[in-house]
C-alpha cells in the first residue's frame, strides 16, 4: 500500500507533499536511487507522524471516558439506572440523582437554540443577501468578537444586568399573560426573580448565535453566485433564493454550525451558574430556578466530601459527555436523513 | 546574540535561586477557601519577618481534607471540624485558627431598622414553612415594625461551603424539625430557595430580589454593607454580630472538653455570643514522617496566634481567645510526634 502510493506519486504528481520535487525531477530529468530512498522514507516518516496524531484523539478520548467510567463506578454501582430518574441530590444523606441537571441542561439548550437559530438565521441572511457592501465587513468583526468575549463576561452581564432587567420588566409580563393560558401557563409561572430556567436559555442563547451566525454566513458566501443569479433571473424572490437554493446548498455547513452551537450551550459553565439559581429542584416553570449539569460540577466539585459524593459528581460528567455523543449521533443521521431525500420534490 | 545569551543566563540564574530560596523552608497547605485572604497575608507578613514562606492553596475544604490524606501537603484546612472518628481513622489531628459567623442579610426596601429572628424562624423560612414577611412568627419578634406583605425568597450556596456547614448546623440545633428533614454538611439538599455560588453570588442575588434571605459570612456582610438581623442566642437575648459577640462565643466554649477539638460555635451559651459562629481549621497528621516540615507549620502558627491578630481584625475575621490558643498549643504538645514517638513541639 505504502510503496503503491509513493509509486503512483512520482509518476501521477497526485500528493501535494511530493508535487515540489518531482517537479524538479522532470526538470533535471534523472532521478537518483537515494533521492527516491530519502522520499520514501520522508513519505513513510510524514504518514506515520499524521497517523500517530489522528490516534492520538482516539486515544485521549478512550482515556476520558475510561477515567470518568473509573471516577463514576461506585455511584453507577449504588445507583444504577435510578440515577438517571431520580430528581433526589442529598448530600447528607448520600443519596444522589441526576434527573434535574439533565432536564436543566437539556431545556435551557433548547431554548437557546430555539432563540438561536432564527436570529443566526436572519443575520447571515442580512450580512450575505441584503447588507450594503459597507456595512458587511463591520457586522461580522462584530460577530466574531462576540464570539471571542469570555462567557464569565456573560455571566455577570447576566446577572448584573439582565436579571434585574427581565425581573422586574418582562417576567411580570409573562407571569400575567402566559402564565394563564390553559395548559401552556404552568411553563410561565412563577415568581419574577429574574434568575432561572429561561434567564439562562436566553443568556445560552446569545452566547451561540455568533458562533452559529458565522458559520452560516461562511457557508452562505460559498453558494457559487452563477446559481444565485440564475434563481434571481428566473424571478425568484431573496426568501425563495434563501430557503430554496442557498440553505439546501450549505446544509451540512448550517447543521454543523448549529451543533456547534448546541455543543457550546450543552457545555457551558460559568454563565449559566450565574443565572440559573442553581437550585436541585424539578419545576415545569421555566421562570422557576434549575441547574445544568456543567454547573452542578462547577458549583460542587470543590467541596464534595465522601466517595460517594464525589463519584456522582463525575457520573454527572459522564452523562454530559453521552448527552453529547447521543447529539453529534442525531445530526449525522439527521444528515444522512437530508441527503437521501435529495433531488426528489419537497 | 550574546546580549540574548546573557538574559538567558540570568534568568536561569534568577529561577535558580528562587528555587533555592523557596526550598529552604517551604511549607504547603491546602484547603478552605473562607480563611485564605488572612492565612495568604498572614504568609506574608511571616515571610517578611523569618524568611519563611508559606504556600496556601485555597482548593475547598473537600480538597484539603483529601490532600492531608494523601499527604501530599504539609496541612490541611477545613471549615467544617473532622469528627473525632474521623481524625482518628486517618491520624489526624485539628484546631481552630480564625473565626467568623454566619449573618442573616435580607432585602426589604422601606424597613427601617434590624429585625430581629429567632433560630426556629430561621429554620422554618429556609424549610419553606414561613413563606411571608409578614407572617405572625416573624410580626410577633418585630413589635411595631412595619413588615410588608411580600413573599420571601429563599437564598442559600449553591456550592458546598463551611458558611452553609455552620448554618445548617445551627438550624439542625434549634429546629428538630430541620436536623431529621435536612440535617447538616457542608451542602445539603435545600428544600426551598435558590442558590448563589459563594458569598458573592448569595450577597448578590439578596441585593438583587426583593424580599429575599440570604446568610453570608460576616465579613462579607459587613463589607458589602448589607442590611442584617439580629438574632436570638441561647441565652434569649437578641445579639448584634460583631466582632465582640464571635468573641463571646468562643469564649464561653469548652474546647479542652471537646475530644479532637470537635467543636462547633453555633448556639453557644453566654450573654453576649452570637449564636451562628464557627471557627475554620487546620488538620495536622499526628505521626509526622517530616518532622521539620511540621516543625514550621507549627512555628508558622504560633507566629500567627502572637502576632497576627491584627491583621485578622483587618480583614473582619475574628482572632481566637488566648485562653484557646494556650489550649490549642498544650494540643501539639501532647499530640504531634515523629515517627519515633518524640514531641515536636
Amino acid at each position: 500500500m505504502l510503496r503503491a502510493q509513493s509509486n503512483a506519486d512520482s509518476l501521477s504528481l497526485g500528493g501535494i507533499q511530493a508535487a515540489g520535487p518531482i517537479g524538479r525531477c522532470i526538470m533535471s530529468r534523472t532521478i537518483s536511487d537515494s533521492t527516491l530512498k530519502r522520499q520514501y522514507l520522508l513519505d513513510r516518516l510524514f504518514r506515520g507522524a499524521t497517523l500517530m496524531f489522528a490516534f492520538l484523539v482516539l486515544a485521549l478520548l478512550a482515556g476520558i471516558i475510561a477515567t470518568l467510567l473509573i471516577g463514576a463506578w461506585p455511584s453507577i454501582k449504588t445507583f444504577g439506572f435510578g440515577f438517571f430518574i431520580s430528581s433526589e441530590w442529598n448530600p447528607v444523606t448520600q443519596k444522589f440523582g441526576a434527573l434535574v441537571p439533565i432536564v436543566g441542561t437539556l431545556v435551557t439548550s433548547t431554548i437557546a437554540l430555539l432563540i438561536g437559530i432564527p436570529v443566526s438565521f436572519g443575520i447571515a441572511l442580512f450580512i450575505t443577501e441584503l447588507s450594503p457592501r459597507w456595512l458587511k465587513r463591520p457586522l461580522g468583526i462584530a460577530i466574531e468578537l462576540l464570539a471571542g468575549i469570555p462567557s464569565i463576561i456573560y455571566g455577570m452581564w447576566g446577572l448584573f444586568v439582565f436579571a434585574p432587567f427581565f425581573g422586574d420588566h418582562i417576567e411580570p409580563w409573562i407571569d400575567q399573560h402566559l402564565g394563564s393560558v390553559p395548559g401552556l401557563g404552568i411553563f410561565f409561572q412563577g415568581p419574577p426573580l429574574g434568575i432561572g430556567m429561561l434567564t439562562a436559555g436566553i443568556i445560552l442563547a446569545i452566547m451561540v448565535i455568533p458562533f452559529i451566525a458565522s458559520v452560516m454566513r461562511d457557508v452562505f458566501e460559498i453558494v457559487p453566485h452563477v446559481l444565485k443569479e440564475s434563481a434571481y433571473g428566473l424571478g425568484c424572490t431573496t426568501w425563495e433564493v434563501v430557503w430554496r437554493l442557498v440553505l439546501p446548498y450549505t446544509k451540512t455547513g448550517v447543521i454543523g454550525g448549529i451543533m456547534l452551537g448546541l455543543g457550546r450551550a450543552l457545555g457551558e459553565t460559568m454563565a449559566v451558574t450565574f443565572v440559573i439559581g442553581n437550585a436541585h429542584e424539578l419545576n415545569a416553570s421555566l421562570l422557576m430556578t434549575g441547574n445544568t449539569i456543567s454547573s452542578a460540577l462547577a458549583n460542587e466539585f470543590t467541596e464534595a466530601v465522601g466517595d460517594l459524593y464525589f463519584s456522582a459528581l463525575i457520573e454527572l460528567g459522564l452523562i454530559l459527555f453521552i448527552i453529547t455523543f447521543i447529539v453529534l449521533a442525531l445530526s449525522k443521521l439527521l444528515l444522512q436523513q437530508l441527503s437521501r431525500r435529495e433531488g426528489r420534490p419537497s | 546574540m550574546a546580549h540574548y545569551l546573557g538574559r538567558t543566563l540570568i534568568a536561569a540564574g534568577l529561577a535558580l535561586g528562587v528555587v533555592a530560596a523557596a526550598s529552604a523552608a517551604d511549607i504547603t497547605g491546602a484547603g478552605a477557601t473562607f480563611p485564605y485572604p488572612i492565612y495568604a497575608k498572614w504568609a506574608d507578613a511571616y515571610k517578611k519577618t523569618s524568611g519563611n514562606s508559606l504556600n496556601y492553596q485555597s482548593i475547598g475544604s473537600g480538597g484539603g481534607i483529601k490532600q492531608i490524606q494523601a499527604k501530599t501537603v504539609d496541612f490541611g484546612a477545613s471549615d467544617m471540624p473532622l469528627k473525632p472518628e474521623e481524625l482518628d481513622k486517618d491520624g489526624l489531628m485539628q484546631f481552630p485558627t480564625v473565626m467568623g459567623g454566619d449573618v442573616p442579610v435580607y432585602n426589604l426596601p422601606g424597613t427601617i431598622g434590624e429585625i430581629k429572628f429567632t433560630g426556629e424562624v430561621l429554620a422554618d423560612i429556609y424549610l419553606g414553612k414561613i413563606k411571608q414577611w409578614n407572617d405572625p412568627a416573624i410580626a410577633a419578634l418585630n413589635k411595631g415594625m412595619n413588615l410588608p406583605n411580600s413573599p420571601i425568597t429563599v437564598v442559600h450556596r449553591s456550592d458546598g461551603s463551611g458558611t452553609t456547614f455552620i448554618w445548617v448546623n445551627y438550624l439542625s440545633k434549634v429546629s428538630p424539625e430541620w436536623k431529621t428533614k435536612v440535617g447538616e454538611g457542608t451542602s445539603v439538599a435545600w428544600p426551598t430557595g435558590i442558590g448563589g455560588k459563594g458569598n458573592e453570588g448569595v450577597a448578590s442575588y439578596v441585593k438583587q430580589i426583593k424580599g429575599s434571605i440570604g446568610y453570608v459570612e460576616y465579613a462579607y456582610a459587613l463589607q458589602n454593607k448589607m442590611s442584617h438581623g439580629l438574632v436570638k442566642n441561647k441565652d434569649g437575648n437578641f445579639v448584634k454580630p460583631d466582632s465582640d459577640s464571635f468573641k463571646a462565643a468562643a469564649a464561653g466554649a469548652e474546647w479542652d472538653k471537646a475530644p479532637g477539638m470537635y467543636l462547633i460555635l453555633t448556639d453557644q451559651a453566654g450573654k453576649n455570643s452570637w449564636p451562628i459562629s464557627g471557627a475554620t481549621f487546620i488538620l495536622l497528621h499526628k505521626t509526622q514522617d517530616k518532622p521539620a516540615n511540621a516543625k514550621e507549620v507549627l512555628k508558622f502558627f504560633d507566629w500567627a496566634y502572637a502576632n497576627g491578630d491584627k491583621l485578622a481584625e483587618e480583614l473582619d475575621y475574628v482572632p481566637m481567645p488566648n485562653k484557646v490558643v494556650s489550649q490549642i498549643q498544650h494540643a501539639w504538645k501532647t499530640q504531634i510526634k515523629d515517627t519515633s514517638g518524640h514531641a515536636i513541639w
